[in-house]
């Protein structure tokens, strides 16, 4: 008998408690294949957001930290600099990531520190039950924007992966989504890519995936997904948003 | 020995800080239980800058000291400060270079330093804070003389090496100066 | 041994990497500012990291990364800065990882002064952060005791895995003082086989750090194990010092630079004929609870507390005294440092009440 797939050794055998339809246990999937076909599995150390991936540590098979809420680039920085032959990653959510902890993803890019940042950009807080969020489009309900995100009550939606382009220690950023296939493939590629940067010493390597999440969107799956591709794609345009190497 | 709990003062730069260092290292070299007590804050930009050193044969309580036996003042300011803080029978080493004033109780005694134009006269303006810290070992007999100068063949090596003899010099020079008004 | 001279601040930071500190994160805030000066020079020479962080959360939880990757790390800031390190110090304690912070006190509350202060008492010995928990906090009030509790604090945190806080206040900071580099005997520890340092062929499993237990009685079982911990921690790592406590007919009790200023009135109140002793806390937690209580059986008529605070530690005194005796506070703040006379005035008052 021929295996033709498999789950990657990258993850454990648990089951996750992800909702239908959400995008994390696609993309936990990419990182763990990237993991596991660089042999990294048994090297890398990966820091956890406070957020709906607060427990990865109990799906992926490397070693996690899991970290107070926003300041996984902090934690990343400390075990980075003292394990520097290892691959290390921060793995956060869009509350985390791009408002509370705005400051310690900021520095870690200006410092140029050498670990990749795995960035879940799902417009809503997920896990506390679909707030809105530093990303939630202008006009997108959230349970603490009850008739739409707007600009007076709260400018406009932060660009995350643009933003930390203008820093010189970013070496690599690009943004990706898991809608279908051919975007899992390149969002797999991207990750190995930043993976593979950040090995080579290059500097700060940042992957924003726009990410689905039915439950809090009140949509079905495909639906939801439509809608990323539609509004989310529109405002946070998918593709490399800097390559220092190619400029 | 007796407990010797000094106030040094004067404007940035004139070197208290590290006069009160001198005293204090030298203090360590002799075996006895020292401190020093920077004052920072607010008054550390500009203006006057004080540190005190404490020299004892016993454990050194309260690092700080409210009556000292001798104040060593490189400005007048200072002088105006730190004259009431010293204790009857005190003595109080002025730079009669830059202070003008004379002391004003008779309770204590004064041993007044020109310090700046002894420096100058040596040919080195910054050897004034050695030329005062002669002045307090030989008034006081606190330290001995000698300790200073192996401190003083310590602190400058190599390039720096040349600056001892006129260091000695200024260490006499104030040494001698204190013993005179002494007689 | 030789006996040097030593600036506090760097002489803390020097005895923390020959206690093997291999991270040091920090931000800038008076009066510390030594400590991370001295250690971005210092840290790498020694092979070590420096990293001064964009503010004193980050730097708390590059000290949490550090820790959970199995290397011994620091922190240090003064009282408002340490305010901000509460979140990352609660994290710490629930995830059991070691780390050792340094608090140089001053002023408060909010940015208050850059002075002296100990106003930060009841953060340190209460828990500053949320949830049940305690540290050991170690108050040095000499520069030789900063640097040899520095090498303890390192041994306690890895021995509990726990943080541990060196309390000091801006005189230890900022003085001068001899110190002696005493041979210390680390203590026996376990390995750190539950650090996420890498899996790297030695482990079946992943090890994942974290605070979370979601489910309730998962989380008050940590909880207890954790009291386990406290207790032991109590019964084992509780230091002070008596100075002429055996005939006192009154005590003073008093930590840091307070009580240095303490036994100076002591020992003038003696000179004039008044039996007054000296009891320091040299942990303030675990607070030398036992023995006051003991001391309060015994022949004392009373006990004042000195502090540079609206008076903190008093009320550990207090519990640890309860009826027996009368317990008086004398303490100034903001900044302001006791003098010695103040302290004697007080005393010699107090003295004559409980007569």
């Amino acid at each position: 008998m021929t295996t033709i797939y498999r789950k990657s050794t990258g993850l454990q055998d648990t089951e996750l408690h992800y909702c239908p339809g959400c995008s994390h246990g696609t993309v936990h999937k990419l990182v763990a294949e990237v993991l596991e076909e660089m042999g990294a599995v048994d090297t890398a150390i990966g820091i956890c957001p406070v957020g709906c991936a607060v427990l990865a540590g109990n799906y992926f098979n490397c070693d996690v930290i899991e970290a107070a809420h926003g300041r996984a680039p902090a934690v990343a920085t400390a075990v980075k600099r003292l394990h520097p032959t290892q691959p290390v990653f921060t793995y956060q959510g869009d509350g985390d990531l791009a408002s509370i902890g705005a400051a310690e993803i900021v520095h870690a890019a200006m410092r140029g520190e050498k670990f990749t940042t795995i960035f879940i950009n799902n417009a809503i807080y997920g896990m506390t039950g679909g707030q809105m969020a530093p990303t939630t489009l202008l006009g997108q309900r959230a349970t603490t924007a009850p008739l739409g995100r707007t600009v007076e009550q709260a400018g406009s939606p932060i660009r995350m992966a643009e933003m930390l382009s203008t820093l010189d220690g970013l070496v690599y950023a690009e943004r990706v989504c898991v809608t279908d296939i051919p975007h899992l493939n390149k969002a797999k590629k991207a990750i190995r890519k930043a993976f593979q940067k950040q090995m080579a010493g290059e500097g700060f390597t940042f992957i924003e995936v726009l990410a689905a999440c039915p439950t809090n969107w009140g949509m079905d799956i495909v639906e939801a997904n439509q809608w990323l591709l539609e509004n989310m794609a529109a405002y946070y345009p998918l593709g490399v948003i800097k390559d220092k190497e190619a400029e | 020995m007796k407990k010797r709990e000094v106030i040094l003062s004067g404007f940035g730069g004139q070197g208290v800080m590290s006069i009160g260092k001198n005293l204090a290292e030298a203090g360590v070299v002799e075996g006895l239980e020292v401190s020093w007590v920077p004052s920072y804050g607010p008054e550390m930009r500009g203006g006057t800058a004080n540190c005190t050193v404490i020299l004892s044969e016993e454990r050194i309580g309260a690092p700080l000291v409210e009556q000292a036996t001798e104040i060593v003042v490189m400005n007048r300011p200072s002088l105006i400060k730190f004259e009431p803080a010293l204790q009857p029978g005190g003595i109080a080493f002025i730079n009669s270079s830059i202070v003008p004033d004379k002391v004003t109780r008779d309770d204590i005694q004064a041993i007044y330093v020109p310090c700046d134009a002894i420096a100058k006269e040596l040919g080195n303006p910054k050897v004034a804070n050695m030329v005062m810290l002669g002045a307090y070992v030989g008034a006081t007999e606190a330290l001995k003389v000698e300790t200073i100068e192996e401190m003083i063949h310590e602190m400058f090596t190599g390039k720096k090496a040349k600056l001892v003899p006129l260091n000695l010099e200024a260490l006499q020079r104030g040494i001698r100066c204190a013993k005179e008004q002494l007689a | 041994m030789k006996r040097e001279i030593w600036k506090g601040s760097e002489a803390i930071a020097e005895a923390a990497i020959r206690a093997g500190c291999r991270g040091f994160f920090g931000y800038p805030i008076t009066p510390q500012n030594e400590i991370p000066e001295y250690m971005s020079l210092k840290m790498p020479e020694s092979g070590g990291v420096f990293v001064q962080a964009e503010s004193e959360l980050a730097a708390i939880n590059m000290v949490y990364g550090a820790a959970a990757s199995g290397m011994r790390a620091m922190t240090s800031s003064s009282s408002p800065g340490i305010s901000l390190k509460q979140e990352g110090i609660s994290y710490m304690v629930g995830a059991e990882l070691p780390g050792v912070i340094v608090n140089v006190m001053r002023g408060g509350p909010g940015l208050g002064s850059i002075q002296p202060g100990q106003s930060d008492y009841f953060q340190a010995t209460r828990g500053g952060g949320n949830g049940d928990y305690h540290m050991v906090v170690l108050a040095p009030a000499n520069l030789q005791e900063a640097v040899d509790v520095m090498f303890e604090a390192f041994d306690i945190a890895d021995q509990y895995r726990n943080p541990v806080l060196v309390l000091a206040d801006g005189l230890i900071g900022q003085m001068m003082e001899p110190i002696v580099w005493k041979e210390h005997t680390p203590r026996v520890l376990p390995d750190k086989t539950w650090a996420a340092d890498g899996r790297r062929g030695e482990r079946e499993h992943n090890n994942f750090i974290t605070s979370l237990l979601l489910a309730a009685d998962a989380c008050e079982a940590r909880n207890i194990r954790l009291k386990a911990k406290f207790d032991e921690m109590e019964q084992n790592e509780c230091r002070w010092e008596e100075i002429g406590t055996e005939d006192a007919d009154l005590i003073l009790v008093s930590y840091g630079t307070p009580s240095r200023i303490a036994q100076s009135a002591a020992e003038q109140l003696r000179a004039q004929g008044l039996k007054v002793g000296l009891l320091r806390p040299i942990t303030v937690w675990p607070f030398p609870t036992a023995r006051i209580r003991e001391l309060a059986a015994g022949k004392c008529r009373g006990f004042l507390a000195v502090e540079m605070s609206q008076g903190q530690m008093v009320d550990d005194v207090r519990l640890a005294v309860g009826e027996k005796k009368p317990v008086g506070f004398y303490g100034r703040c903001g900044g302001v440092v006791p003098t010695v006379s103040e302290v004697r005035l007080a005393a010699e008052k107090f003295y004559q009440e409980v007569q």
